[in-house]
């Protein structure tokens, strides 16, 4: 698997059976594993002792990103930092525009908030509402003493004022582009991705 | 090379009625997501401003501590907007008439209807004369679904699965409605029921319902995973369904000796509890009693049902 554009059958079960995908991949294999080891490093860049600082993983994939750059943290640092997971379903605004609510999955911050230096983790970051949620959820759990925000790609066509500290990559997207950050547990391999997706007759 | 779309299952009901009219995928979607609803509830803030646009009504025409309250509860944490409505304090004693009561509120600009009713139906008579989504919190001797939820819930938290698992109910099965919801849920989850009580409390034809009928306590302690015990509606037994209490104890009652002979039963029991008639004291406050857990758990379910069933817009009205 290397980089490139192709057309790809996706598979699927939905009725109609088949869409095409375009997808390019944009990072994969080692290159992505040196996008997670420099953002180890700038986590842990501004801090001259690492025993307050803490990184929040949202879910899904965001989970997954977190626990590779935590990882690399005990490899480079030899510290073991404190991780939790965070969904924020409860505090989206995007819900009363659909009729079914999305599945609620895991939260788990098994750690107390006060005084620590929280980095939150997510895959992409596209119009900010995510985020904006994300912060309100952690309010909930107490009051840390700063919260940075790191996302694996940033996609543009913001709708919040929102702006990451830490970016894995730099994407400008169209509109009807989606952007995949496709991890081990998740999708049994890691890259990133840019899918369209479209019925067979208009590609 | 491919790429993955994901198919996100949706939760396809509108309304809570009863069990029946939900599918053994649906039931265990219910379950998921209250597992993850829990955690709030240990959260230092422990509220979340899901529902802070819905405004619900607890309609109570019944007697209820537990389900009222874990009901209120649920619906304050998740920031909804709570009215209550019992019946002895309302029109209803000026004889306002079931249908009228509630197109009433609904006119007050009402999202969801959480209704506990004596006649059996009347949660389905509801949905016919509103728009907003209705829960049912026990009907009649019909169901209730809620509790049976919660049921299922604490069994799985206990015992890690619910497939295969030897369930014995014990008591007056013909006027339980947890009963009914319970047997409902627990056939289709593939878990094998034995009901257990008095011949007098014991309705005909139960088993089309996919269940056996056992009229010995103590060989269904020693062949089942979990034995629920329910309550002896004292309030209900005017036509002398058994001799006494006592003897309902002696025959039925789950006693501290039990304990120790069947070292592997859990014990459920779905509130209030007739200490020395259903459960003997001790019991009710042995580590393998879930009877607590039973009421927390409420809280997680409840709560994960109203989120399911809040999704879209207020209709037009």
């Amino acid at each position: 698997m290397k980089r490139g554009s192709c057309i790809f059958k996706a598979e699927s079960h939905q009725n109609p059976p088949c869409f095409v995908v375009k997808a390019q991949i944009l990072r994969t294999g080692e290159e992505l594993d040196r996008t997670y080891m420099r953002l180890a490093h700038q986590f842990v860049e501004p801090f001259e002792r690492l025993d307050t600082l803490a990184i929040i993983g949202m879910q899904t994939r965001g989970v997954d990103i977190a626990r590779r750059i935590h990882g690399y943290i005990r490899h480079f640092y030899s510290v073991d930092l404190p991780l939790g997971i965070l969904d924020t379903t409860f505090y989206r605004d995007d819900f009363r525009t659909r009729m079914k609510m999305p599945t609620v999955q895991i939260t788990d911050i098994p750690f107390d908030l006060f005084g620590k230096d929280l980095v939150l983790v997510d895959d992409v970051l596209y119009t900010g509402r995510t985020v904006r949620a994300a912060m309100d959820a952690l309010m909930s759990f107490g009051r840390p003493s700063s919260v940075r925000f790191c996302c694996m790609v940033d996609r543009g066509h913001r709708e919040l004022p929102v702006m990451a500290d830490y970016v894995g990559m730099h994407v400008p997207t169209h509109l009807n582009e989606e952007i995949r950050v496709e991890t081990m547990p998740q999708d049994g391999r890691e890259a990133v991705l840019v899918v369209t997706k479209a019925q067979e007759q208009t590609l | 090379m491919t790429v993955r779309i994901d198919e996100a299952y949706e939760f396809p009901h509108r309304h809570l009625l009863g069990l029946r009219d939900y599918s053994s995928r649906d039931i265990l979607h219910v379950l998921d997501q209250a597992s993850n609803f829990l955690e709030i509830l240990n959260r230092p803030i422990p509220k979340i401003p899901t529902l802070r646009d819905k405004t619900i009504v607890n309609l109570f025409y019944e007697n209820s501590t537990r389900t009222r309250l874990s009901f209120e509860l649920a619906q304050k944490r998740m920031g909804a907007d709570v009215v209550n409505f019992s019946s002895s304090s309302s029109s209803v004693s000026k004889g306002e008439t079931l249908r009228d009561t509630i197109r009433n509120i609904e006119s007050m600009k009402i999202d969801m209807v959480v209704v506990r009713h004596p006649s059996p139906g009347a949660p389905h008579f509801i949905t016919r004369c509103v728009e907003a989504a209705v829960l049912n919190a026990g009907d009649g001797a019909h169901e209730h679904p809620t509790q049976a939820l919660l049921d299922l819930f604490s069994i799985r938290q206990r015992t890690g699965r619910l497939e295969g698992l030897k369930v014995v109910i014990i008591g007056d099965i013909s006027h339980s409605r947890v009963v009914r919801s319970n047997i409902i849920a627990m056939t289709r989850l593939g878990m094998e029921v034995v009901l257990c009580g008095p011949r007098t409390m014991m309705p005909l034809f139960v088993e089309e319902m996919g269940v056996r009928v056992s009229y010995h306590l103590e060989e269904c302690l020693e062949w089942c995973d979990v034995a629920m015990a329910l309550r002896i509606q004292l309030e209900r037994q005017g036509g002398g369904l058994f001799p006494s209490q006592r003897e309902y104890h002696e025959r039925f009652g789950i006693k501290k000796r039990h304990l120790k002979e069947f070292p592997h039963f859990v014990i459920m029991h779905p509130g209030p509890i007739n200490r020395g008639v259903e459960l003997e004291s001790e019991v009710a406050d042995d580590p393998r009693a879930i009877i607590l857990n039973q009421v927390t758990n409420g809280l997680a379910v409840r709560m994960a049902s109203l989120y399911l069933l809040s999704g879209g817009k207020r209709g037009p009205s």
